[in-house]
């Protein structure tokens, strides 16, 4: 074990664990703003999935990463507002009509990768950028500021999230929304609206979390490329409590086991790799465990609202 | 009551604007036949593009296809993405009941299912990959069986990867320790040690055939640990192939060209060409004989093949090197997963 614990390996934790928590970052603070307002949203995967193929095919053909990433981020809009229609508005069961959207992103997404590419290709993503000052500190300037935009954009948000949901205005509509959507009603607020904007928002995170991937860290696209990375969002969410810096925590722990079994495997220590593939999963499995107590499920999480019941 | 036909108009608008997104294309239709044409039905757990296990295979379908003289002599369905086993099951099946005359099953994720569906169509021809159990021990006689034996491949790759590091260290992007990605990572191995016995292989395994991001960040892990000539099996690896790309590190492919993906880091790929797999099969169909025999790809039948990619220099002494193991393979005097017999 002791080769493990040397200074190379342990900078190329951090920054592979910093790369990988990236998409889940986006996706799982975006879902966390349609949970607050009492949606559950499971197509994060699916829309994950529409991000990463519009974004690539908007940055191929226009050769623009700005333009691939705005297309992400309008494909994801317009997948959060048919889950808005869907479950909001039509007040669908949230449960099944989110694994209906995953399935349709997944089965969109790979029909239009089809049609208009037809085969892997790659582009020239995102590139890192270094941080004056900053990214001039040893070791600690190569694992946190020397990454590309959308890394950083991931992390910022984090704090950003924070203060919207806790000291803004819409924040505590969106929070009392989720908690007592019939008592945020009588005093003026707007539930469907405001339900209407954070599941668009989610939307759209999750279109840039699928970008991040196409755009940034991959920087192909191949149908199916999420495989599964919205639902670990959707689990970082619960596992985060509902708070954003929760959310980060929960993503970091993930994506650091995950960058240190890669390295277990690298080093040849005497693990099947079958456990050390399971490492990450086994710990978030118990970390929930024991986060399940101050978890603040919010009130009216899949309910859908009608005006005057109860 | 208002509220009931706003929400019915809402779902009829919300479903005629989803049809009308997801409307294709008609498809092309069958020229006239006058002659029954041979049909060919293929379950696949990739895509036919995927540069690697499915297209391989596909690609060789075709081929077959054009020797027959087109499809309405040499009909081919397929079905793609089935990377669940059940949903494949059932194409399986439905395939055999519109009377193909070869449903094939190409994946070794498969085998339980069709040793269930075979013998309910005795009339039908079936195969499957990659394995080389025809299910005969269980009484079943209309199943072929065939396999890679991507390990010869491996070996040479990996001698061409020792040979060429300059660090000393070669990084195996592994999916699932199993079947053919087991036989390619393993030659692999064997080969780089002999030609090289102080290179260093390391060996990750991602646990997933389709975790393109795992296996990106599988290649970064390797090359931050000094690696700088990688290979990896499976159709997930064009996530590790763009890694390599960026940080300038070289690629050694297998089971289909991933050039495309990129044309300067891919210095050589071992080609599966199952075409000598199809054409006998489909002779041995239409003599009546509906499976029991199982087939091998190795160097020495031509159904595996080692392609350089022209933009990436190899020495010469290096390729002759590489030509001598092949022909060491062929002739047996080395095994592809110990090296040279004594």
């Amino acid at each position: 074990m002791a080769e493990l614990f040397t200074l190379p390996v342990l900078l190329g934790i951090f920054y592979s664990g910093i790369r990988l928590a990236t998409p889940y970052l986006y996706a799982a603070i975006g879902e966390t703003f349609a949970q607050r307002s009492g949606v559950l949203n499971l197509g994060v995967d699916g829309i994950m999935l529409m991000g990463a193929y519009t974004g690539f095919y908007i940055a191929m053909k226009t050769e623009n990463l700005l333009l691939g990433l705005l297309g992400a981020a309008a494909a994801g809009f317009l997948m959060g507002l048919l889950m808005a229609v869907v479950s909001v508005s039509l007040q669908a069961e949230q449960g099944i009509s989110g694994i209906g959207l995953n399935l349709f992103g997944l089965g969109l997404s790979t029909l239009l990768f089809k049609v208009t590419l037809g085969g892997v290709e790659s582009i020239r993503g995102f590139q890192p950028i270094r941080i004056p000052l900053l990214g001039q500190i040893p070791y600690l300037g190569d694992i946190f500021f020397n990454h590309n935009l959308l890394v950083y954009g991931a992390f910022l948000l984090v704090p950003i999230a924070n203060f919207i949901l806790n000291k803004t205005t819409f924040g505590l509509k969106v929070r009392a929304v989720g908690q007592n959507p019939q008592a945020a009603d009588t005093l003026g607020v707007n539930v469907t609206l405001i339900r209407y904007t954070t599941v668009c928002l989610g939307g759209i995170l999750a279109g840039i979390a699928g970008a991040s991937l196409s755009l940034a860290l991959i920087n192909l696209f191949q149908e199916n490329m999420t495989s599964g990375m919205g639902f670990i969002a959707v689990a970082l969410v619960y596992f985060g409590g509902w708070r954003p810096w929760g959310v980060l925590g929960g993503a970091l722990l993930f994506s650091f086991v995950n960058a240190l079994q890669l390295w277990v495997q690298v080093k040849g220590i005497n693990i099947p790799s079958d456990i050390a593939v399971m490492m990450p999963y086994i710990l978030t499995i118990i970390a929930l465990t024991f986060s399940g107590r101050r978890a603040r499920q919010p009130q009216a999480l899949t309910k859908p609202f009608e005006r005057g019941e109860n | 009551m208002k509220k009931i036909v706003v929400r019915i108009a809402l779902l009829v608008a919300l479903v005629s604007l989803l049809l009308s997104a997801c409307a294709q294309p008609a498809a092309p239709t069958q020229p006239a036949q006058e002659e029954k044409p041979f049909r060919v039905a293929v379950v696949m757990p990739s895509t036919i593009t995927d540069l690697a296990f499915s297209q391989s295979f596909f690609e060789a379908l075709k081929k077959v296809q054009e020797e027959e003289g087109g499809p309405s002599k040499f009909e081919i369905a397929y079905s793609e993405g089935m990377f669940n086993v059940p949903d494949a099951a059932a194409a399986i099946r439905d395939y055999a009941s519109q009377g193909y005359d070869l449903v094939i099953a190409h994946g070794s994720q498969y085998g339980t299912s069709l040793s269930q569906i075979a013998p309910d169509f005795p009339e039908t021809a079936f195969a499957w990959g990659t394995s080389l159990d025809t299910f005969q021990a269980q009484g079943i006689n209309n199943v072929y069986a065939y396999q890679a034996e991507s390990q010869e491949g491996g070996y040479v790759l990996g001698t061409i990867a020792a040979l060429m590091s300059k660090t000393g260290v070669l990084g195996v992007c592994g999916p699932v320790n199993a079947g053919d990605a087991k036989l390619f990572v393993d030659g692999f191995v064997a080969g780089a040690k002999n030609a090289k016995p102080d290179i260093q292989v390391n060996v990750t395994f991602t646990g997933s055939f389709s975790d393109v991001s795992l296996m990106a960040s599988a290649a970064e892990t390797h090359i931050a640990a000094g690696a700088d000539m990688l290979t990896g099996s499976s159709q997930s690896v064009v996530g590790a192939i763009g890694v390599a790309k960026d940080k300038g590190a070289y690629w050694f492919g297998t089971q289909w060209e991933q050039t495309p993906v990129g044309p300067e880091t891919v210095v050589a790929t071992q080609v599966f060409d199952w075409t000598i797999v199809i054409r006998d099969m489909v002779k041995s169909v239409r003599a009546g004989v509906l499976g029991g025999k199982a087939y091998t790809l190795t160097f020495k039948n031509g159904g595996l093949k080692l392609v350089y990619n022209d933009k990436v220099p190899v020495p010469d002494d290096i390729k002759a090197k590489a030509q001598e193991t092949i022909d060491g393979i062929m002739n047996g005097t080395i095994d592809p997963l110990s090296g040279p017999k004594q």
